[in-house]
């Protein structure tokens, strides 16, 4: 399939943003305070931040959040009535200025959500999400898209891609999806046809750093090194790298009750951190932080394209930029590769 | 149409028996009969139990699927949720959701003979496939259980080890750990290993369910190669940490094999390709 591809204005990025407003959309978009970048609830564009690599938190929490409730419950001496959380509740919602990789990462979050039993929950956040992607026009040293089947005009994820062409400050834009047709449908003078643009010259430089095949492979030898100690000495476990991932999805799930209502609730867990399997007699099947480091690298490079086809990094350099100790999955992955066994 | 795959059955406890100190059983009836009628499981599944307002709990179907219109669960105080569930009283609600996981291969045993030997706790998942099997009794040919615990009162399951005793069609040795035992005890005082080297069950045309703490399975495979017994027809079922049962929520994999969907049957040649992760 060939992808529709129109020609925004400068100026007429703004109007788009009224039209989705006008037309009622919840629009979450990137936000600068305090020096961190977040999806909030817009409702001004003057308020949107443009000139940022990376959000701190990726957007899957529009799909997988933090913590959500999947069922409610009354209960009573000898009865108990229990309800499962009311997919009809979750809003429609517009996920404006989402990069590429965290655009991939959906697809990655929907394999794990997906796997054999379907988990609705997620489902329908996914399918009322829209997502508008805005193309990478620069990038850091963290970055590493490019190294895990992604580029920073990668469409993989998107509703409708967003490319700048460069100090014209017209937009390219791809409607990659249905959903993204239906944007056009609503803004149809905003989406102006074009010749065939060339996008990859606007796109920010990431070179390639590794190759994830080899990893793969070398994975497949690699569980007893010694390597996962060195690596992971100064891991604290704190689990700032599996929030702050766009395609982490371990969960935890836990009960809240107040008087005689309360609900159950999932929330954002880690294999980085010490109890996540603690068995209640004390025994941990991984008990020391680099059998945890190894489960990490392993999930993402090893058994998740074994078991569901797809790889579980995105190569968004997020982990390594809030690591308090300064991990970096870059330089782990690249002496992986390099390493002799 | 899809389903809240989180969503527990509401299950009334019917009957609460006190196994040992520590260990109860739980009859669950289904409140809701159609959910009742649309239930099917097989040895070797599991489930997460839950009272409302604590949390969820991993453990096996201790009861048998050919005993139709209720499962049952024994479990050991011991966390948060298994001792708000010991504190619930016969009549009150708790929730169930399963079944999960695979099966212990009961068709492809018809014809042979089985030996069962459980430690402490572990009795529980084994119960289901013992009386599965004695329930089909002419599918087997001899039936020999070797169940150990540390002391006399901490066995399970004691009404169903007389009844088990009695039977003509099956052979039970039932051990305590030296110093467990009472004035009484008849059976025999050792560890469950020791006790299988004894008693040396052929592993001519036999398959051995093992099942027990991490300790008594290490020390027993080794007795059992011993025996002739080939890793094919040794079966285990491996304990991790779940949430969610069916392979999301990320923490009961040994590798890339996710105990909650591919076991929580193994048999002693899938767990040697394993890494020690378990």
């Amino acid at each position: 399939m060939t992808i529709d591809k129109r020609i925004v204005r400068k100026e007429a990025l703004e109007k788009l943003f009224e039209i989705l407003k006008q037309n009622n959309r919840t629009i979450f978009a990137p936000v600068s305070k305090n020096g961190k970048t977040s999806f909030k609830i817009t409702e001004s564009y003057s308020s949107i931040e443009k000139d940022f690599i990376q959000t701190t938190q990726s957007s899957k929490e529009s799909v997988f959040p933090r913590t959500e409730k999947i069922l409610d419950f009354t209960k009573s001496k000898n009865s108990l009535d229990a309800k499962p959380f009311d997919i009809l509740q979750v809003p429609e919602v517009i996920l404006w200025g989402v990069r590429p990789c965290d655009a991939m990462g959906m697809g990655e979050l929907s394999a794990i959500f997906n796997w054999d039993s379907k988990d609705e929950i997620y489902n329908s956040r996914l399918s009322k999400t829209t997502i508008i992607g805005f193309s990478c026009f620069k990038a850091d040293e963290s970055c590493f898209c490019t190294s895990v089947g992604g580029n920073p005009g990668n469409i993989e994820g998107s509703d409708i891609l967003f490319t700048r062409l460069g100090e014209s400050g017209d937009w390219l834009a791809e409607i990659i999806t249905e959903k993204g047709v239906a944007i056009v449908a609503i803004a149809q003078d905003i989406f102006q046809k074009t010749e065939n643009q060339d996008k990859n010259k606007y796109l920010a430089e990431v070179p390639v750093k590794f190759d994830r095949e080899t990893i793969r492979k070398k994975l497949d030898a690699f569980f007893e090194s010694e390597e996962w100690v060195e690596q992971s000495l100064k891991c604290i476990g704190c689990g700032a790298c599996a929030y702050v991932c766009p395609t982490c999805a371990c969960f935890d799930i836990q009960d809240e009750i107040h008087g005689k209502s309360g609900s159950r609730v999932r929330c954002w867990d880690s294999c980085g951190i010490s109890q996540f399997t603690l068995h209640t007699s004390g025994h941990n099947p991984r008990a020391v932080q680099s059998q945890r480091w190894r489960q990490r690298i392993m999930h993402k490079f090893s058994y998740m394209p074994e078991r569901l086809s797809v790889y579980g990094c995105t190569g968004c350099g997020r982990c390594s930029r809030a690591c308090p100790v300064d991990m970096n999955i870059l330089e782990h992955l690249i002496s992986i590769q390099e390493v002799t066994l | 149409m899809m389903e809240n795959i989180y969503m527990p059955y509401l299950m009334r406890i019917e009957k609460v028996t006190y196994e040992a100190p520590g260990v109860k059983t739980f009859m669950l009836k289904f409140v809701n009969n159609d959910d009742q009628n649309n239930f099917n499981f097989k040895a070797g599944q599991f489930g997460e139990y839950s009272v409302y307002g604590v949390g969820e709990s991993t453990f096996c179907i201790a009861s048998s699927p050919t005993r139709k219109g209720y499962i049952e669960c024994t479990f050991r105080q011991t966390g948060k949720v298994t001792n708000a569930l010991a504190g619930c009283e016969e009549g009150s609600i708790v929730g169930f959701r399963g079944p999960y996981g695979n099966v212990f291969p009961l068709d492809e045993w018809k014809g042979k003979n089985l030996l069962f030997i459980a430690g402490g706790i572990a009795l529980p998942p084994m119960r289901c496939v013992i009386w599965n099997a004695l329930d089909l009794r002419d599918n087997f040919k001899d039936v020999t259980i070797i169940y150990g615990a540390r002391t006399v009162k901490d066995l399970v399951y004691k009404h169903e080890l007389q009844d088990w005793e009695k039977r003509r069609d099956v052979k039970l040795i039932t051990t305590v750990d030296p110093g467990g035992e009472s004035p009484d005890w008849k059976g025999e005082i050792g560890f469950v290993p020791t006790i299988v080297e004894k008693v040396a069950p052929s592993s001519k045309n036999t398959i051995a369910i093992v099942c027990g703490p991490p300790v008594m399975i290490k020390y027993t495979f080794p007795v059992l190669a011993k025996l002739g017994f080939a890793d094919n027809d040794i079966y285990t079922t491996l304990e991790n940490r779940m949430k969610c049962g069916f392979g999301k929520c990320g923490r009961c994999n040994v590798g890339k094999v996710y105990v909650c969907k591919d076991g929580p049957v193994f048999t002693l040649a899938q767990l040697k390709e394993l890494p020690d992760e378990y």
